[in-house]
Parts: structure tokens; C-alpha cells; sequence
């Protein structure tokens, strides 16, 4: 299987408002895929989709080989899923939070302390694993939080705009995390406010009022569009 | 001869062990608009909170137009407008309704301050009797800049009002800050973890840990960064970035957007960079270029 999602035709209304208005698209295993959009362009109500959290109207979609609409479940297990509002429990020590989200992907113990201690040395956190996950800096917090979001090893992993308010070299290593994670096979789903990110993926779609306005490698994009960079290309998109 | 609005002499502030704000000293001229760059967690919020009068120092004072922020409190009130960070309108009340609210709250109506809030309100007015919950992202942020002018303030304090918020709706939102500063002489306030809105300011403090790294003009900060800068295009820039991570020579390395930024330990040293990667069979195209804010808040967040 080297298509990790296969979109078709996906369409979603709330009420008389296409939110997400007749999508198609592939992504490939192990691709850095950059979802991009304003605000309200649908992107959020796509990601519902593709997660199996949300139903669509219709059309049909495949993600980590299990249909979006029948197999919501099993497909749960596949994936994995960071926010940049939502990640870890703040009153949890930083083990207790890895040892949860492995019991929720149905990890087992040996599994959970096995893969916690893989990860603690690799992040270089062994002073802070009993410390509350409130009292670390959000620049960790968010480094940490897609390491419990890729515990259970999934298919492809979903990062809802994982870097917003980080600063600037933090940023740097969360996307060292990222190139890592697809060079062990994982799929990256990323949406990102930050248009210099955008040029760090293989690919980049942007979603315009529900449609999928553009979609190609950085070099394909800006010359469609004539531009310098991707934020030009936003624009001029966004725009339209 | 510009008149100082804004006087901060040696603020700090500490939560628990915490030390939020760690000596801060900063003046703000009339008319100006000052950006506070940086981090979440950089102390942004508590210098704002002191500022706006919410929050008392542990040392230090800061005074707005000759007003001390803790025992002229009442008087700074009256002409400050804050937006706070989070969303902070009430959310079961309307477009309309929050307006009115934030107008009697200071003694004014929505018409004798309309010119100031005119720009922005025009795009809301199609949406004024939808429930403020019911707006999106950007309608919030214009709503919120609208209910912190409704009483035509001197000095106006903006919390991150960009944060989480697409490239397209964040360059609306400064050209209406510029038009305000040239209309109304505001003096501002805008925090922001965006590099790139840094530029758009007339001065700029960099903050990051509770200490302010630098203050200068957009400018002037990145004539602060202290190497000469090399950008490396590469067809694998992760791979190449990896190699150059290894080699003695590098100072640093950080990828920009679809190219490297790159600094040597001794300048010279560029044609045996090029050699070792050329040896190594990479294609590459290397050049000298003129660093940016971004650059340089990174060399100078690593000096501290």
C-alpha cells in the first residue's frame, strides 16, 4: 500500500454552507504533506473527515487503508493526532501522559515502558519525566506531545498547526521530529500558519472556500503562480 | 521632539520561582508603533497586564502619559484600549450589543468615535446581529480591535492579535493598524510571535525568557547579528542539513523556508565548505546574503 490517503470527491455541508466542497487528493507513504488555508477555508472540517471524527455528506475517502465512513474505528488506531490547542494533559506528570496515551492506543505495558524509555532518551528528557506537564515550557510541551502522538507507531500522523506561538529555533527542532518521523515511513499531515514550514513540505495543497485551489511540490507552485515564495502564493490565492 | 508615552524602569515580576519578567526597562515615543516580539512564554502577557494596570511589579515602575501604573490607575483606564489575547467579548451578546457594551462601560456611544472604528466596522456590519461565538477567526479580531477604539484611546495594547491567524487575514489586519497610527496619532502596543510582522513596526523590542534581548529599529536589529550569513540551496536540504551539522567549520545551521541559513566559524573558510560539499557529491548553489529579524533573534536567543 503506498497511498496512505485516498480522497474522492469528499464533500461535507452544514446546513447550506459547503464547508468542504468536493475534495479529491492522494498522499503518499512517508510524504510531508502541507494542508494550507485561511481561516474558515474547510480545513479543520477535512481533517475531521480524514480522522473519522466527522461523517461526510458525501464522497468517500480511504485513510491508512480503512474507509473514512465504514471503518472509523479501526482507522482510529492508524493514526495519530497533535493540536496546537489540545495535546496533553496539563495535571499528568510527563510518564503519566505517555503512559495513558499508549493505554488508549491499546498499547501493552511492556510496550508502554518499553517505547516511554525509547523516547524519554531520545528527547533528552529524563530530569523532567515526573514533572507535571504544566510546569514545561510550551516549546517542549509540543515537542513532546507529537512523540505521544506517534507512541503507538501509526501510519500517518495529523499535526493541527503543531508549531503557532514557538519560537523561532524550537520551531527548527519540532521539524526535525517531522523529517525523522517520515524517514521511519510515518505520513506527515501538517497544517501550518507559518508560510517558511509550508516550503519544508514534499507537498503543499491550499484549500480556498472549501475547494482545493492548488496542490504540488513548492517549485511546482511558485511557478504556476509566479512567485517568489509561498507566502506570495498564499496571497494571491487566498485572494481570488 | 516626540513625547514619551510609555516609561518602564526596571520591571520585574515573578510567579512562584518563576521569573516572568526579570528587569525590563523600555521607552515608548508618541505616535510610535512598538512591536514585543517573541516566544509563548516569553513574559509578553505580564508586561502587557502591568501596563494596563491589572497586575502590580514586584519592582520596578512603569508610568503611561506621567501616570503610574499602580497608583494612577483610574486615570490610565480611561485612555488605554486593550486586546487581550484570548478572545475576551462576550460571546452571547451580538456584533451590535458588545459594541454598545464596551461604549457605555466608558461613558461614550458607538457615533461620536465612529471615524476611528470606521475601516474595520464596515467589514462587521453585515454581521452585526450575529452572536460574537458565531464569527469566524478574523470577524473576532476585528470586533475585538473595534470594542478596545469604541473610546478613542491614546494608547492601544494588542495582545498577539495575529495569533493563529492566516497569512492573508494577519496582512489585513496591520494595514488597518497602519492606517489607525496615521490617522489618529495612536501610540501601540502590538505583541507577536511572528518574525516576519516584526518589519512592520517602527521599533522593536525582542524578548524572550523575561529579558529583553534587543531594542532597535527593524533595521538596525539585524545589524545586531554578528557573522556573515551564507543561504545553501540544495535538492535535499534535510540531508545536506544533517551533513553540515557534523562539519567543525559550521557556527550554525538552520533551515529558512526551501534554503539553509548558515554561519562559519571563520568567514573565510566558505571555499573549503564548498569543496568538502562538492567532494561529497552534493548539488548545491551558495551565496552571501543580508540577514533577517529571524536570523538574528536566533543568534541572539542562543547568546543568553
Amino acid at each position: 500500500m503506498n497511498k496512505v490517503i485516498e480522497v474522492e470527491n469528499l464533500t461535507r455541508t452544514f446546513g447550506h454552507f459547503k464547508a468542504v466542497d468536493n475534495i479529491s487528493f492522494n498522499v503518499e507513504k512517508g510524504e510531508i504533506f502541507g494542508f494550507l488555508g485561511a481561516n474558515g477555508a474547510g480545513k479543520t472540517t477535512a481533517i475531521k473527515m480524514l480522522t473519522g471524527i466527522l461523517e461526510p455528506t458525501s464522497g468517500k475517502g480511504k485513510v491508512a487503508g480503512f474507509d473514512i465512513i465504514t471503518e472509523r474505528n479501526k482507522l482510529k488506531y492508524k493514526i495519530g493526532y497533535m493540536s496546537q490547542k489540545f495535546s496533553l494533559y496539563e495535571d499528568l506528570t510527563l510518564k503519566e501522559n505517555i503512559g495513558f496515551y499508549g493505554g488508549i492506543y491499546g498499547l501493552r505495558k511492556r510496550e508502554i515502558a518499553e517505547r516511554t524509555k525509547k523516547m524519554i532518551a531520545r528527547l533528552q528528557l529524563g530530569d523532567i519525566e515526573n514533572t507535571l506537564i504544566a510546569e514545561i515550557p510550551l516549546g517542549w510541551k509540543q515537542k513532546i506531545a507529537f512523540s505521544v502522538a506517534t507512541l503507538h507507531h501509526p501510519d500517518i500522523v495529523f499535526l493541527d498547526e503543531p508549531t503557532s506561538g514557538v519560537d523561532p529555533i524550537t520551531r527548527r527542532q519540532f521539524w526535525d521530529l517531522i523529517y525523522q518521523a517520515a524517514d521511519e515511513g510515518i505520513t506527515v499531515f501538517v497544517t501550518t500558519h507559518y508560510m517558511d514550514e509550508a516550503e519544508y513540505c514534499d507537498r503543499i495543497s491550499m484549500m480556498v472556500r472549501g475547494k482545493i485551489a492548488a496542490m504540488g511540490t513548492l517549485d511546482e507552485l511558485l511557478h504556476k503562480h509566479a512567485a517568489k515564495d509561498m507566502d506570495e502564493v498564499f496571497l494571491k490565492l487566498a485572494r481570488q | 521632539m516626540h513625547l514619551q508615552m510609555i516609561e518602564i524602569k526596571n520591571i520585574s515580576k515573578s510567579y512562584s520561582e518563576i521569573k516572568a519578567l526579570d528587569n525590563i526597562a523600555l521607552h515608548i515615543e508618541e505616535g510610535k508603533l512598538f512591536g514585543l516580539i517573541g516566544p509563548d512564554g516569553a513574559g509578553k502577557t505580564t508586561l502587557f497586564r502591568i501596563l494596563t494596570t491589572l497586575l502590580i511589579p514586584d519592582r520596578g515602575t512603569a508610568t503611561l502619559m506621567n501616570l503610574d501604573t499602580v497608583t494612577d490607575y483610574k486615570k490610565i483606564r480611561r485612555q488605554i484600549g486593550y486586546m487581550p489575547g484570548r478572545f475576551s467579548l462576550y460571546s452571547d451578546l451580538s456584533v451590535q450589543e458588545n459594541l454598545e457594551f464596551f461604549a457605555q462601560v466608558f461613558n461614550t456611544t458607538i457615533e461620536s468615535n465612529f471615524e476611528m472604528i470606521r475601516d474595520i466596522y464596515v467589514l462587521l456590519e453585515p454581521f452585526k446581529k450575529r452572536k460574537a461565538r458565531d464569527l469566524s477567526g478574523g470577524m473576532k479580531q476585528k470586533l475585538a480591535l473595534c470594542c478596545a477604539l469604541i473610546h478613542k484611546p491614546k494608547i492601544l495594547f494588542l495582545d498577539e492579535p495575529t495569533f493563529g491567524v492566516d497569512p492573508v487575514s494577519r496582512k489585513e489586519f496591520w494595514d488597518n493598524l497602519k492606517k489607525l497610527q496615521k490617522t489618529d496619532n495612536i501610540t501601540t502596543v502590538v505583541s507577536t510571535p511572528y518574525m516576519d510582522e516584526a518589519a512592520l513596526c517602527d521599533e522593536v523590542a525582542l524578548i524572550q525568557k523575561g529579558k529583553i534581548l534587543a531594542v532597535d529599529t527593524p533595521g538596525n536589529i539585524s545589524k545586531k547579528f554578528s557573522h556573515k550569513l551564507f543561504e545553501v540551496k540544495t535538492n535535499n536540504n534535510y540531508k545536506t542539513l544533517l551533513f553540515l551539522r557534523k562539519m567543525d567549520r559550521i557556527h550554525s545551521a538552520f533551515m529558512f523556508g526551501n534554503s539553509i541559513h548558515l554561519t562559519l566559524n571563520n568567514a573565510n573558510e566558505v571555499t573549503g565548505l564548498t569543496t568538502e560539499l562538492t567532494a561529497n557529491n552534493f548539488e548545491f548553489s551558495i551565496k552571501n546574503i543580508e540577514p533577517n529579524i529571524e536570523d538574528t533573534f536566533m543568534e541572539l536567543m542562543q547568546k543568553e
